[in-house]
């Protein structure tokens, strides 16, 4: 490093899966300085993926899903201040304000606030008893509580995406009776191909979970302990509990009301910085250029809060990282692990490919944009997994025929000849 | 009680003690470089790579088969490369030795 950080100070608001792997990769690139993390989430950081999944089910102690044990932080010297929300952002004096009024000044501030989940404004919603969305380790202690109170177990769930159908695997492990209300025409309509969506339909019909498509809630009404869901076709659902999982809002009001670029989240460049050298932006709430797709986008995957942690220590430790990923993400169902590579988005073809086993299903759905292989879902398959995050990450063109042959499933077998 | 030993890649041992949970979860506990276990363990990352010191293989057992074909790709998988997220620290694997992979 060309200067010493010794008696420098680095501040990071929210402390998850971005923020907290930034702080250890920051004192592994040799950041001397001081590392003070924020949240106002009270626990000790955790891991989000498995609060609708695996943690949902069980009822073990998130303390089995910390992102790291309380030791190392001491170890490696890193403030953890958690249960504080920060409530603004000041750039020409640099430093924060947290919400009881102090302030703590920054050399290098980190902007890791995520997102949240957003409740939308159906007329009603306000007097629903039982209403969540699952985001933190609190929201799983509330469901989990509700459910147990609950005799009938009548769940609705509005929102067909990821979290809202691993909800619904998870919940109804737990004896739920699980009803999913999606406006679109079909499931996962955003991020998968028809197949795919119809794939996840069978199986949660299978598990007795119902899908209810073109449901688009108009309003909530609760008497008596019961709340009702209302559609816009006039259809109503009992609910005892409801989950909303209709997607997020970037938490970006105190970078925007600093002067930071705002767009779809918080611009940054190549390596995580913002339009304020001393600033940068890591994880879900950030807009960023992704090189090997050339194009801007927001992910929101465990995989990115991670790479850009890391980008984002180098580049303040003067080291010139870019930004250069494939974007990966999984989702675990029933035993149905779901594994994604690539974005999906454009493409004009989509193969099918499936390995035939006797035990349960194993396929994968390949998406090209004509001979460009854009990206790979893979059900039960890690082997189509990462033979399609090799031959994106190389660019190679795959022989379509032989993608959907018997012919043994090897990538040197698929090249294009 | 088992005791287990990782070498990282720049050659840098340390035996560690447990009794229960996953080897990957031992390692990031104790910050070894190179096992980064970024999804929480549900072998959908292949950031806790190991490389088992072959005399331990057999008591550290085979990889599962999607285990086989998470690694089946990676540069440096060997036939003694394990995801260690997928191993459970028991009293069978006390002494075993494992090589971070790159
Ligand atoms: C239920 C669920 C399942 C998921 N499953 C998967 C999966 O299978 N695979 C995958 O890759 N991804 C999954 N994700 C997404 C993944 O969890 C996120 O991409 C990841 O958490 C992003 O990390 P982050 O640190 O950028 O943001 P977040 O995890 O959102 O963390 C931001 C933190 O900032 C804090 N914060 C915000 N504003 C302030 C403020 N003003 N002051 C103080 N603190 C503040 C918040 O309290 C929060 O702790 C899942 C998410 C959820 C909710
Ligand atoms: S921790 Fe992700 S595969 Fe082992």
């Amino acid at each position: 490093m060309s200067e010493s950080t010794k008696n420098k100070s680095c501040v990071v608001i929210g402390a998850s899966h971005a923020g907290v792997n930034f702080a250890f990769s920051l004192r592994k690139e040799g950041w001397e300085g001081t590392i003070t993390l924020f949240d106002k989430d009270p626990e000790i950081p955790y891991h989000r993926p498995p609060l609708s999944k695996a943690y949902l089910t069980t009822d073990g102690s998130i303390e089995d899903n910390w992102l790291k044990s309380l030791e190392s932080y001491t170890k490696n010297d890193i403030i953890l201040r958690l249960g504080i929300a920060v409530s603004s952002i000041n750039r020409e004096s640099k430093h924060i304000v947290i919400e009881d009024g102090t302030v703590q000044g920054y050399d290098k501030l980190v902007i890791a606030t995520g997102a949240r989940p957003i409740i939308p404004s159906i007329p009603g919603i306000e007097s629903a008893q039982n209403l969540f969305s699952l985001r933190t380790a609190a929201n799983v202690e509330s469901i989990r509580e509700a459910l147990n109170k609950s005799k009938q177990k009548r769940v609705v769930i509005i929102g067909g995406g990821y979290i809202g159908l691993e909800i619904a695997a998870s919940l109804k492990k737990l004896n739920a009776q699980v009803t999913v209300l999606e406006r679109e025409e079909r499931i996962l309509a955003r991020v998968t191909a028809p197949e795919m969506s119809q794939f996840f339909e069978n199986l949660h019909a299978e598990n007795n979970v119902i899908i209810c498509t073109k449901k688009n809630v108009t309003s909530i009404t609760n008497k008596e302990q019961l709340n009702t869901v209302i559609c816009a076709d006039n259809s109503s659902y009992k609910a005892d509990i409801i989950i909303v999982g209709v997607g997020i809002h970037v938490n970006q009001e105190i970078a925007k009301e600093a002067g930071l670029t705002i767009k779809n989240g918080i611009v940054v460049n190549a390596s995580c910085q913002t339009n304020d050298p001393a600033i940068y932006a890591i994880g879900d709430c950030t807009f960023h250029h992704n090189p090997h797709y050339d194009r801007n986008l927001r992910l929101e995957s465990v995989q990115n809060a991670v790479e850009q942690a890391k980008i984002a220590a180098a580049a303040i430790c003067d080291k010139n990282p870019t930004y250069a990923v494939i974007p990966w993400f999984w989702s675990d169902q029933y035993d149905i692990k779901l594994q994604m590579v690539g974005l999906a988005t454009g493409y004009n073809e989509t193969l099918y490919r499936d390995e035939q086993t006797e035990e349960g299903y194993k396929f994968s759905i390949w998406y090209f944009k004509d001979e460009t292989l854009l990206a790979v879902d893979a059900v039960n398959n890690a082997k189509a997994y990462v033979i399609g995050t090799k031959f994106i990450k190389e660019g190679k063109k795959i022989d379509k025929s032989k993608l959907i042959s018997t012919i043994d499933f090897k990538p040197a077998n698929l090249l294009l000849e | 009680m088992a005791k287990i030993t990782f070498i990282t890649s720049d050659n840098e041992s340390t035996t560690l003690e447990a009794t229960s949970g996953s080897v990957m979860q031992l390692a990031v506990d104790n910050g070894i470089a190179g096992i980064d276990g970024d999804c929480g363990g549900v072998c959908s990352c292949a950031t806790c790579h190991v490389h088992v010191l072959p005399e331990h293989f057999k008591k550290i057992g085979e990889p599962s088969e999607i285990e086989k074909d998470m690694l089946e790709l990676d540069d440096n998988v060997n036939e003694y490369s394990r995801l260690c997220c997928q191993i459970e620290v028991t009293n069978s694997i006390d002494g075993a030795v494992l090589r971070v992979a790159k």
